[in-house]
């Protein structure tokens, strides 16, 4: 009994194992194609029935690279990196305004920083464009800074709100009765507890911006398109570049792939706004 | 402080200091708190004040000159115009299907992968990854590699020529956004499978429940805090998708799988009509406000188990 059970169940379990891997591989398998594909010639990417076997070649990683690629991604970089400093800025004050010390009336603001999120987009965006384009914004990064910036500014203050409240409340009373001023506070005890947590917020922030496609599509043009706006660009070709597409939104999802491998014990957190720990 | 005990000020003098310091503490506590509600408030609100502005407008930009207040008429068009009844009815079935869909995936993959095995990390990590890649990227993948029919994968799979995107859009772009918006199911529920307590689970085997038994009666209870959140993320963030639906079908063939974004976008900056798509915007935040009504209270209650608002 005792041998015959244990057995039986590791055999089990070892089933499940595979049938997890399995179900794993299949289900990202339209990725996998995509990685493979970035790495065929044209002819070699569509043909019928499709070719898993071929010679690998960096030609379309190449010729993506020299395709006009190099301004969206500085665009991208741009406008991600200038829109998650200014969540930061903005955030961390209001974060510790709504935890450690809070303010009257510290629910309804983060209602409204909250309700923001549930508000379609588009009922916005013509009163944007209009607004983008006389103030000459319309087709500049700016345009995007400030939009992504507010995009994601109550998500941010949510997910580190949810971070500060962790900083345990004896450590800020010790250090006051030991006559620390807030700035000492600040350095000694609530940043070390709250950094990570600040960090991850900033990785989620650079996801959504990296990736956002509906103000980009719709605000900028020639100029300050971002690498989701390049990648519309494939849309004309009715897929007859399938290699140089898929080395496209290969490179182009390749920055937010790594943060997100990186954030990813934070990732559920920081979307869900800090509800689950 | 320090300086009120130095000065040992007469009980008059102590009073208004004290005034004036609770006065500016309070102003100072709110101080921190005041930029990001200012840059929120005029970024976010201002836009959807002009929307209601705009939708009283007949204004189309193609016609200079053309701009004059017409009071409800914008919304009278709206009602009465039908592909604005598909595009709320596919927004409502496409926001449905994928939510559930997603969920019900999600699950399942969580409930894999609550166990220790071999290579747990890196099926996660792969598990996750669509949730990575750009949604562009994603739709273009799906049209291309996937429906395509003659070179796509599901042509090789079920050796038919179908063509996927034209004969059944709608399932298609929900089949990318179910795709898509899983892995994030996935880790919030895997979020809530590991919190739960270990000796509940085995007491609930000591005490003769069966796995399917457990499942429900103890497992299911515990999720459905997280459930629920996960259902209204993901509904917050699929009512908008316009990247699938751009990117694979432009809301075709006919309006068989336009949504109210992408509708909303059609008749702003392909046909210019800044009155009438303002009234759809105004419209759409409405019914959004009657549901979020509903959402943030359920999300209130989730959120002050966790945390808490203090």
């Amino acid at each position: 009994m005792t041998t015959v059970a244990p057995r039986k169940r590791e055999y089990g379990k070892g089933s499940l194992t595979v049938a997890t891997w399995i179900i794993a591989i299949l289900f990202v398998f339209p990725l996998l194609w995509m990685i493979l594909t970035a790495f065929k010639q044209e002819a070699d990417a569509y043909t019928d029935p499709p070719k898993l076997f071929f010679t690998p070649t960096f030609e379309q990683l190449g010729n993506v690279l020299s395709g006009g690629f190099l301004p969206y991604l500085s665009n991208s970089a741009f406008v991600t990196i200038l829109s998650t400093a200014l969540v930061l800025l903005f955030g961390v004050p209001a974060a510790y305004a709504l935890s450690l010390a809070p303010v009257k009336g510290t629910s309804n603001a983060l209602g409204f920083f909250l309700s923001t999120k549930m508000l379609p987009i588009v009922a916005a965006i013509i009163p944007l464009y209009v607004i983008s384009q006389n103030t000459e914004l319309l087709d500049t990064v700016w345009a995007l800074v400030i939009l992504y910036t507010s995009m994601n500014l109550p998500l941010a203050i949510w997910m580190m709100r949810s971070f500060f409240l962790e900083v345990p409340h004896e450590m800020i009373e010790a250090g006051r009765i030991d006559g620390a001023n807030l700035p000492t506070l600040l350095r000694k005890i609530i940043m070390p507890v709250v950094a990570p947590g600040i960090a991850a917020t900033a990785l989620i922030c650079v996801i959504f911006s990296w990736t956002e496609f509906f103000y980009a599509v719709n605000l900028t043009a020639a100029r300050a398109g971002t690498v989701p706006v390049f990648l519309v660009g494939f849309i004309t070709s009715e897929g007859l570049y399938w290699a140089q597409l898929s080395a496209a939104a290969l490179l182009a999802s390749l920055p937010v792939m790594i943060v997100g491998w990186i954030a990813q014990n934070h990732l559920v957190r920081g979307l869900s706004m800090g509800a689950v720990k | 402080m320090s300086t009120l005990s130095v000065s040992t000020p007469t009980s008059q003098t102590h009073a208004k200091v004290e005034e004036k310091r609770g006065l500016s503490t309070a102003a100072k506590r709110r101080l921190p708190l005041l930029p990001a509600l200012i840059f929120v408030i005029a970024v976010t609100q201002l836009p959807f004040l002009l929307t209601v502005f705009y939708s009283f407008q007949s204004w189309n930009l193609v016609r200079p000159g053309s701009r004059h207040f017409v009071g409800l008429d914008n919304y009278i068009d709206v009602f009465s115009d039908t592909t604005f009844l598909v595009a709320l009815l596919n927004t409502v079935l496409l926001t449905v299907v994928c939510v559930f869909v997603a969920l019900l995936l999600g699950l399942g993959l969580a409930i894999l992968l609550d166990r220790k095995f071999l290579g747990r990390g890196v099926v996660r990590t792969l598990l996750i990854t669509p949730f990575l890649i750009l949604p562009a990227a994603g739709a273009l993948l799906w049209k291309t590699t996937m429906f395509d029919p003659t070179y796509g994968l599901l042509h090789f799979v079920f050796g038919t020529d179908t063509d996927w995107l034209s004969e059944f859009p709608l399932a298609s772009v929900m089949a990318q956004i179910v795709w898509q918006w899983t892995p994030f199911m996935m880790l919030l529920i895997l979020a809530g499978l590991q919190s739960q307590a270990k000796d509940v689970l085995e007491a609930a085997n000591v005490d003769g429940a069966g796995r399917w038994r457990t499942f429900v009666s103890i497992t299911l209870p515990h999720l459905s805090r997280f459930l629920q959140l996960a259902t209204l993320l993901g509904a917050i963030y699929i009512v908008n998708s316009f990247d699938a639906i751009f990117l694979m079908t432009q809301g075709g063939p006919g309006t068989a799988s336009t949504n109210l974004p992408y509708y909303i976008y059609q008749r702003a900056f392909e046909g210019f009509d800044v009155g009438q798509s303002s009234a759809m915007g105004v419209i759409v935040v409405i019914l959004t406000m009657i549901v979020a009504t509903f959402a943030l209270r359920l999300m209130f209650r989730t959120f002050s188990v966790s945390g808490g608002i203090k």
